[in-house]
């Protein structure tokens, strides 16, 4: 009996796209991200017109379930702390967020906050007792230990997950690293290496290439939400600059930690004073002024002749997930696209077999919009064919528009499935520590769930018009236009996107 | 340095003291398990395994059905994960407005697709004008059966009661269906699970037959290390069903019908062939009779026989070479006996070893020390394990760095492990990790489903899957070394190699030339 590795599942091919979350034949559900349930959940069946026996079954009443919250810390230097005890297994796990990243970066140093997250655990740490990054990876895996370190677009990470007996061992691990990382000269040298490999890399896989280039269709090629790290701006990236950015954004005011497992509170919360609460607080992360524009409409192909099928996206931007659109929103996107009794799935799927992996929606980011989209992957020669009657299901939201049994299916499967966004104490704090990261109210439940009750029919009209318009939106086509049923050009004027990766300032790397 | 090693022989000392209380730990969880755990064997063969784990009010199940792409007929590649596909389209009472009515038009498509595949496998005196006009009566029966479908209800049910997780997998040794829901709906779940597999229907098969297709050019055609490791196995294996693609070839997925997968049904999903594992706010004395209920429907039938082919011993060195417009990338492939080999937990230390984590063998030659490498793994249990399969190594090389560079590194690592002991914290690390991530599995109602209904299948005891945790605790330095020198040969080997076919254009095209 194996547990497959990460690396098994590059090998073993199992893709990763938004629109494809499987080994084999079935999507999974858009995982919703929602707030916690406090109250007990009623669950209702709205009536089918045909009764079958099926529907004869009763349910029982389900048990009353109040999920535990997590205890909420604020240091007087800013550190917000959520402990989460959870005594099923032996087991405590942390997480520190830290605001700042990689939209925060330099253009002219785009892959920093990438090489900071690799380099700050494999660096090591310095000062008293300083260990290389080396020496932590035999101490920490002689225990089935971690402590990690991650980088995203708004925040850094670093985390650790240890055994309750080994609690102490790798705190002060993670605390060191956290402090006082080195930042070590040739683990720095090392992440650049890879992070080039990557580069080189980057044009192998369709699903990549398509994700990456309609992320600068909808923000824009330069936008921080989009752009990509080239040769020239990794190469630009020095020690300095890691060392700096530790000095600029690692201060407790910038920190959220949440920690759960195995462990007393009141103890937990003790240590935790000791190591942070005289922490001097430090510049507080400014956040990037971004602009974002629409999308220009129109063609756009990127030709690949060693593939047999292609990958097409339509884009435009989408919501903020405090626009007041947002539950609408919801609910929308569970009707058009949720499953397969879903519009989008059972006529592009399963009505005429033009594709495997399809989807769209709208979609919501918590402090900046989100994108409109619709996608999927058919065979080279049906492109035209299917970007049309992806148009025809945009259409289709005018002329017929959802139903009130669309939407009744859409809000029973939200609301019956809501108890999976909080069904372990681990999704709980994670669920807080968001909210508290982007400044949500902590208690947006009873909200959530007036809010996707009180869609309507009307509602989901509303949002269909607003944000999707297939002449407002940017179309990708990722394929082998040689085979393609018809020219993209009897659609409209096409641009060729150039993809060539651009050789690095000294010479050729590994293209 | 000096502090470097004194920090190693300290951590030696913690090592023992930390697997004797990781030990107790997995003990008192196994025990903790077994009191929660009832297993069921119901009268038609079927295994039933309830685990109680009330943390929230849900659950989760696992059905495990013991026959994967190797059991495809001849000409029927992909058979066993296209019906994976047709278990999600219903069966008489959900997918259909009038079944009685679609049942003869469900029949009228059969005998319509038999006439034209008859005609058009005629070597001699095929007749164009009658193939055109039984491709128009396919068409119309494909037609006028579709009108008698309710498209998605199965899914939607599911959905509306709050299903999440929703999904199938098939690979070459077995098919796996599962998802979760709110504990309450235990009884619309054991009817809507007994329902499809007691009689499935058939519908929509030949669309679904091109979605599978589309499949096939998402995972394999247009993807590179996809088409590798299809050459790769289908050079590796020549007699034994592991040389199939589990997604099918092309021209089985073009000519195979819904009657070819109803024998598929018919042979292989068979109660005795079949595991079913739920875990969650379940009270067995009360779910139980529930799933006896609906699931003692099931008709028993006799469990099918493997029938596959053994693979003959290799004795020569296999190479495949695919001149691709993608990166270099090395893999090789030694054969292995199956999951049940007395030294299965070898194989399992071995691939720990070189491949877990920041300290595996592998990353640290290959990426942090000679850094030739953007990613490394050897594993065992490639493409399956319940046959003798293949341990595989391999390799994605860095720019400037070729092939024959991390071939040399890899078979470096596989010398030293052939020629010298492995070190005492090395095994410690392997044991320890073994047993930390058996407790880290224990607390998730779908992952427990899935181990608990795959060990059942297995090893015809669930209780084997923390057995797997002291099979490892045994392995000694002495087993690594000999089971490297009986592995790791040149004539046991099959090499896949991609070469980058041609540089990219340095300038740009003037039309579409990108890459």
């Amino acid at each position: 009996m194996k547990q497959p590795t990460p690396e098994t599942a590059v090998i073993l091919s199992v893709a990763k796209d938004p629109y494809l979350t499987t080994t084999t034949g079935h999507t999974m559900k858009i995982v919703r991200t929602l707030a916690l349930l406090i109250v007990v959940l009623s669950l209702t069946i709205s009536a089918f017109t045909q009764a079958a026996d099926w529907e004869q079954i009763q349910f029982p009443k389900l048990h009353d379930f109040k999920p535990q919250q997590p205890k909420r810390i604020v240091f007087p230097n800013g550190m917000v702390i959520f402990l989460q005890e959870d005594h099923e297994l032996p087991l405590i796990d942390g997480s520190a967020r830290i605001r700042g990243g990689s939209r925060e970066e330099p253009a002219a140093k785009v892959g920093l906050v990438d090489i900071f997250s690799e380099a700050w655990r494999t660096g090591g740490t310095s000062g008293d007792n300083a260990k290389s990054g080396d020496d932590l990876d035999d101490y920490l895996e002689a225990r089935a230990a971690n402590v990690e370190t991650g980088g995203g677009s708004d925040s850094t990470t670093i985390s650790f997950s240890c055994l309750k007996g080994d609690f102490d061992e790798v705190f002060n691990v993670f605390d060191k690293l956290l402090r006082s990382p080195a930042f070590r000269d040739d683990k720095v040298d090392l992440a650049k290496n890879q992070a080039f490999g990557g580069i080189a890399r980057r044009n192998d896989d369709v699903g990549a290439i398509t994700r990456r280039e309609s992320r600068k269709l909808v923000y824009g090629a330069t936008s921080p939400y989009a752009r990509e790290t080239e040769y020239a701006t990794l190469a630009a990236v020095t020690q300095a600059d890691l060392v700096a950015w530790h000095k600029q954004y690692v201060h407790p005011n910038n920190i959220i930690l949440g920690i759960s497992g195995d462990f007393d509170s009141a103890k937990m919360e003790a240590r935790l004073r000791q190591a942070y609460e005289s922490w001097a607080k430090g510049p507080a992360a400014k956040r990037a002024d971004i602009a974002i524009a629409p999308p220009t409409p129109g063609y756009y192909l990127i030709n690949k002749s060693d593939v047999n099928q292609s990958n097409i996206r339509l884009v435009d931007l989408g919501i903020r997930r405090d626009s007041p659109d947002y539950y609408a929103a919801t609910v929308f996107n569970e009707a058009f696209a949720g499953g397969f009794s879903s519009r989008l799935f059972a006529h592009i799927r399963s009505e005429k077999g033009l594709a495997y992996s399809v989807g769209g929606g709208i979609s919501a980011n918590y402090d900046h919009v989100g994108t409109a989209s619709l996608g999927m992957g058919t065979k080279s020669e049906s492109t035209v064919q299917a970007i049309q009657a992806l148009y025809e299901e945009i259409d289709g939201l005018a002329t017929h528009p959802l139903t009130d049994a669309e939407l009744n299916l859409a809000k029973d499967s939200i609301l019956n499935s809501f108890i999976f966004q909080f069904d372990s104490p681990d999704k709980v704090l994670r669920e807080k520590m968001a909210y508290e990261f982007y400044g949500y109210p902590l208690d947006s439940l009873e909200r959530y769930r007036a809010g996707v009750e009180a869609i309507t029919t009307a509602d989901l009209a509303r949002v269909a018009a607003k944000y999707l318009h297939k002449e407002r939106m940017a179309v990708l086509v990722v394929g082998n236009s040689a085979d393609f049923d018809k020219p993209l050009s009897t659609l409209g004027p096409v641009k060729d996107v150039d993809i060539t990766i651009p050789p690095p300032p000294g010479g050729e790397k590994g293209q | 340095m000096s502090q470097h090693r004194a920090a190693l022989k300290l951590s030696a000392a913690l090592i023992f003291a930390l697997v004797t209380c990781a030990t107790l730990a997995s003990a008192q969880d196994l025990a903790s398990l077994e009191k929660r755990t009832t297993v069921k064997k119901l009268d038609n063969g079927l295994t039933v395994i309830i685990s109680e784990r009330p943390e929230a009010p849900v659950f989760s199940f696992f059905t495990h059905v013991d026959a994967g792409s190797v059991q495809d007929p001849m000409g029927q590649t992909g058979m066993a994960h296209m019906f994976e596909h047709m278990a999600f389209k219903g069966f008489p009472a959900v997918g259909s407005n009038d079944y009685a009515g679609e049942k003869v038009a469900l029949e009228q498509v059969e005998t319509a697709y038999a006439t034209l595949e008859a005609e058009g496998r005629k070597r001699v005196g095929r007749d164009p004008e009658k193939i055109k006009s039984l491709e128009k009566s396919f068409k119309n029966a494909t037609a006028a059966a579709d009108k008698f479908v309710k498209r998605g209800e199965f899914d939607e049910i599911i959905n509306r009661n709050g299903g999440t997780g929703v999904n199938a997998s098939t690979n070459l040794d077995e098919t796996v269906y599962f998802y979760s829901l709110p504990s309450n709906r235990l009884e619309l779940w054991a009817y809507l699970e007994s329902e499809r597999f007691l009689h499935p229907v058939l519908r929509e098969f030949y669309k679904e037959r091109d979605v599978v297709q589309e499949e096939r050019r998402l995972r394999t055609d247009s993807n590179p290390i996809g088409r590798m490791v299809e050459q790769m196995l289908e050079t590796a294996f020549v007699a034994h069903g592991y040389h199939r693609p589990t997604v099918g070839w092309v021209p089985d997925l073009q000519s195979f019908s819904a009657t070819d997968a109803k024998h598929f049904y018919d042979t292989y999903y068979v109660p005795a062939n079949m595991t079913i594992a739920l875990v969650g706010d379940l009270k067995a004395s009360e779910a139980m009779p529930i799933v006896e209920k609906y699931f003692s429907r099931l008709p028993a039938r006799p469990k099918p026989t493997d029938i596959s082919t053994d693979e003959p011993k290799q004795i020569t060195e296999r190479t495949v070479v695919m001149r691709d417009r993608s990166q270099p990338f090395y893999a090789e492939g030694y054969h292995v006996p199956d999951y049940r080999d007395k030294d299965d937990a070898v194989y399992d230390a071995i691939t720990d070893l070189l491949s877990n984590g920041r300290t595996s063998r592998l990353y640290r030659s290959l990426v942090r020390d000679k850094q030739i490498s953007v990613g490394t793994a050897g594993f065992s249990g490639f493409p399956g394990d319940k046959y003798p399969h293949l341990f595989l190594l391999y390799a994605f090389t860095a720019p400037g760095h070729t092939t024959t560079e991390v071939r040399d590194a890899i078979r470096a690592e596989i010398e030293r492990l052939k020629t010298t002991d492995i070190s005492d914290e090395e095994l410690a690390m392997v044991k320890v990790r073994s047993k930390a991530s058996l407790i880290r599995s224990l607390g998730d109602n779908e992952g427990l489903a899935s181990a608990l209904a795959k060990s059942q299948a297995r090893y015809g005891d669930w209780r084997e899957y923390f057995a797997q945790v002291d099979r490892i605790e045994k392995v000694t330095k002495a087993d690594i070394r000999r089971i490297a020198n009986a592995t790791f040969t040149a004539g046991n080997r099959t090499v896949g190699i991609i070469e980058t076919a041609e540089k990219a254009p340095a300038a740009k095209p003037a039309t579409g030339g990108a890459q």
